[in-house]
């Protein structure tokens, strides 16, 4: 009796921790094409809340398991909120790991945390230790305090922070006081009086400056270009040509692979057509580098891409399943022996693809079984329609009549959450569903497929957590290592950095 | 003699169902057309710029005779034939049609008649409103015997103004939420609409072109009052049919068997639209419009049985070209049916009452209730009251 309590206890907490490790891969609490944006954020907030209380260590963990930033900022927040463990082993870890994190975030996100201390109301030592590690180890502290000014501030108020040199004043006795030494300060200062210091300035503080110059938008966007990070090029493509001004150059070999999809996504069908062999080429480099970041070699893949109606995503995640499909579709052809695309609405040419007609996973698939493939990955939103439940019905006759030694894998990536369900959708039980928000993390999750699938244990799961634990671990500190080495006393005025979502 | 295109039953001949779409309480369930021949085409005409229309009915906009008075978003351009494929730049596609008149701080919008003609291969409807407008127009003569418990006013005018409330399609956030996830197949020219899983409407056009355009249209057009109803029922239950693995033992077999649930699912749907289809009605010739034929029809108005009115065009060999229809709250149902019934006994109160097994001061009664009290005399109302009290 005792026994099977156990093993129902493994068993539900093996369960809480997928489900909560696939929500964090693919949640961001924005509006999704079927869920509002309200019942994305109350939902996922219950699932930290529910899983930072019964299994914290695990929850802190899964900071290392590859999940999105949203999830990232959600975990350290909430980690902080509650205060540090009492263990000494279990609090250097969990003060590692979140350190960890915030360092390794997008500098806005990781200022937004910071930002959220104070409008949360945490305010403990661990806290503020964490706010003043980090931006001790930021490396260029006046570009953020121009750049990232209000959340910088309200760090440092909210933790009582002591910051050096012409910063303190910068800040907090009203920039107009004094001429400052520091050169993009005093920037700061002349463009607030002079066009021309504008362009030094990075493009997201000089945009409200260049209003209130008055300066002409397309002016301004052909002289502000050298300023411009490699996520603010691709955003400005199309308002840019809407202004009438010259479309910033973007280098397409450096854009992520998510990223590059959705931006050829956004594109008309002539253009990509005209610039067919560039995007392709691109593409398939983007895939190449991520597959040289992690690599991974598979066998005969088949891949199920659902490029329906509802792939167009929703406002706030403009074509993201879509993007996430086709870049996909990149990722599998490099990393597979051999390769087949299946897409619900057939295409010719992937990189035409839009998201139209209903969701009829049932033939491709029926395709994909028949090729003979040793590992089938289904893209989808979980919602299939044409008919309703015929994945989750053809898979599990699939697997009880035709392939019961489980030959062919079957993995389904969702890149959407169902807020009702706390998790991707999926398709029954015979198919082991994984959520992504890049398909970037696509390696990571068919690694953690099999837990999904229910085959492997809770142990398992934990030293699967554990070792990528201590791998991310020793990763930051060999970056933060190199990274201090690296700020000498000569540091270049204006930091570049690189945006990522 | 009659037109073998004026349709007796509806027949989806030519037309596929599709597995159904569930959004909350709405299910919707696509028409997929296999065969287009496109030569009947349908547009979309924006009227939203008027809170309120008049259709004249008969003689011109402006002249006195019977109007037609609604909110009506959008009308509908049919055309049919050998399409004019290109226009001279600068043309306007979308000419402004009829008058608009201010009235206060409203603009009214006068339109000439529910059919227009607009050029030799083209017509302007009213959709829905022309099945609307014939159902009022049912007995709407009033008593063609002057029996005497008939006021004046039923016996001059007959039953003008003749009134019926309906629900327009944005009253209901799940229709507005439905029909944006929907997700159009390619071949689908049309949708049946369940709320709760009672068949409100159907809507059928003849090319998917047309279809796709028009989809977002049908959160404007107006329904009966079942699209309210049951707006408790938070969600259409899922019919999940499964897959006999016993059946399975190849790859064929299981695509087979995935045909074989397509098609229950629909059989399953063409079952649950049995009110429409395949169920007896009576229709009238609006407009003949080349080969086509403009038709509204309407079923039995039994009040026990699911009832519907709509508008259909059929093509020369007898398909199904374009179909809107409505389905009638049980109120609207007892209302025609009473007049059906009145009509039918030439208006004699005694004979229709004995016709429906009760007495002629229940009828009153019930004409009163259904709010036809206006075509009596008061004090035969009054009588008719005052016995009933005394039979309590």
């Amino acid at each position: 009796m005792a026994v099977a309590a156990e093993v129902r206890i493994e068993q539900v907490a093996r369960e809480d921790l997928v489900m909560f490790v696939n929500a964090c891969f693919s949640c961001t609490g924005q509006r999704e094409f079927y869920g509002d944006a309200r019942g994305q954020s109350v939902s996922i907030e219950f699932l930290h809340q529910y899983i930072l209380g019964n299994y914290r260590r695990l929850y802190r963990r899964t900071l290392a398991a590859g999940i999105n930033h949203f999830n990232q900022a959600q975990i350290i927040l909430n980690l902080l909120a509650v205060g540090s463990p009492a263990d000494p082993v279990e609090r250097q870890e969990e003060g590692a790991l979140i350190a960890a994190a915030l360092r390794g975030l997008p500098t806005q996100r990781a200022f937004r945390v910071l930002e959220s201390l104070r409008s949360r109301h945490i305010n403990n030592r661990r806290a503020r230790a964490i706010a003043r590690e980090y931006l001790a180890g930021r490396s260029n502290l006046p570009f953020d305090a121009v750049k990232y000014r209000a959340k910088l501030r309200a760090a440092v108020v909210h933790g009582h922070l002591k910051l050096d040199g012409e910063l303190g004043p910068f800040l907090f006795r009203g920039w107009k006081k004094r001429v400052y030494t520091q050169p993009l300060l005093e920037t700061f200062r002349k463009a607030h009086f002079a066009q021309e210091a504008l362009y030094e300035l990075p493009y997201t503080v000089a945009e409200g400056l260049a209003q209130k110059h008055g300066v002409p938008r397309d002016v301004f966007l052909q002289r502000i270009e050298p300023r411009l990070t490699q996520a603010e090029r691709l955003r400005l493509q199309e308002s840019a040509a809407r202004e009438g001004a010259v479309e910033p150059q973007v280098d397409l070999s450096r854009a992520p692979l998510t990223k590059l999809a959705l931006y050829v996504l956004s594109m008309k069908e002539e253009v990509r057509k005209a610039r067919r062999d560039e995007l392709h080429t691109a593409l398939e480099r983007a895939s190449a580098r991520v597959l040289a970041r992690a690599p991974a070699t598979l066998g005969r893949v088949a891949a199920v891409l659902d490029n329906s109606y509802s792939s167009s995503g929703s406002l706030q995640k403009r074509r993201r399943p879509l993007g996430v499909a086709l870049a996909s579709h990149y990722l599998l052809s490099a990393s597979a022996r051999e390769y087949r695309a299946f897409w619900t609405c057939p295409v010719e040419e992937p990189l035409l693809v839009t998201a139209r007609g209903q969701t009829d996973l049932a033939t491709p698939l029926l395709d994909a079984l028949a090729w003979g493939a040793e590992l089938v990955v289904i893209v989808s939103d979980g919602y299939d329609n044409d008919p309703p439940k015929a994945v989750a019905e053809l898979t599990r006759v699939f697997r009880e009549r035709l392939d019961p030694g489980r030959r062919t894998a079957l993995v389904h990536v969702n890149p959407v959450f169902d807020a009702e369900e706390y998790s991707p959708r999926s398709f029954g039980g015979a198919v082991a569903t994984v959520g992504v928000r890049d398909a970037e993390d696509v390696p990571t999750v068919l690694g953690f497929a099999r837990f999904a699938e229910g085959t492997a244990s809770l142990a398992e799961l934990e030293r699967y957590l554990s070792a990528r634990v201590a791998s991310w671990l020793e990763r930051d500190a060999r970056r933060n290592a190199s990274a201090e080495a690296s700020v000498a006393p000569g540091v270049p005025v204006v930091g570049v950095e690189e945006g990522e979502a | 003699m009659t037109d073998t295109r004026l349709i007796q039953r509806l027949d989806p001949k030519g037309l596929r169902l599709a597995p159904s779409q569930v959004f909350g309480r709405i299910r919707l369930v696509p028409v997929l057309r296999d065969e287009v021949k496109g030569d009947l085409r349908f547009a979309r005409r924006d009227y939203s710029d008027a809170p309120l229309s008049v259709v004249a009915l008969e003689g011109a906009p402006t002249s006195r005779g019977l109007k037609y008075v609604s909110y009506i978003p959008h009308g509908m351009v049919v055309s049919w034939g050998n399409r004019q494929a290109e226009a001279v730049y600068g043309t306007r596609l979308q000419a402004p049609e009829g008058k608009k008149v201010k009235v206060g701080p409203f603009s009214v919008r006068l339109l000439h008649r529910m059919v227009h003609r607009e050029d030799r291969n083209q017509l302007r409807m009213l959709p829905l409103h022309l099945a609307m407008e014939g159902f009022l127009a049912l007995h709407f003569g009033g008593p063609d015997i002057a029996w005497a418990e008939y006021s004046r006013e039923a016996l001059s005018h007959g039953l003008s103004p003749r009134v019926e409330g309906v629900v327009p399609g944005w009253a209901s956030s799940a229709l507005d939420g439905a029909l944006r996830t929907f997700e159009v197949h390619e071949q689908q020219v049309g949708l049946l609409l369940f709320n709760a899983d009672e068949l409100l409407s159907a809507f059928i056009v003849a090319h998917p072109d047309d279809y796709r355009l028009l989809h977002r249209t049908l959160l404007e057009d107006f329904y009966g009052d079942l699209l309210l109803q049951y707006g408790y029922l938070l969600e259409a239950p899922e019919l999940g049919l499964s897959l006999d693995a016993k059946r399975v033992s190849s790859m064929e077999d299981l695509r087979t068997e995935v045909a074989r649930m397509r098609a229950d699912w629909a059989a399953f749907h063409g079952f649950m639209a049995g009110g429409l289809f395949g169920v007896e009605v009576t229709s009238r010739k609006v407009y003949e419009a080349g080969p086509f034929l403009l038709q509204h029809f309407h079923t039995s108005l039994v009040p026990s049985e699911e009832n519907h009115l709509g508008e259909a065009i059929i093509g020369p060999d007898g398909t199904l070209e374009y179909l809107k229809t409505y389905r009638l709250s049980s109120a609207q149902t007892r209302r025609a049916y009473l007049l059906q019934q009145l009509a039918a006994s030439s208006w004699n109160l005694e004979d229709t009452a004995e016709e429906l097994g009760s007495t002629k001061q229940e009828l009153l009664l019930r004409l009163h209730n259904a709010g036809f009290g206006y075509l009596l005399k008061d004090h035969v109302l009054e009588e008719a009251r005052r016995s009933k009290a005394r039979g309590s």
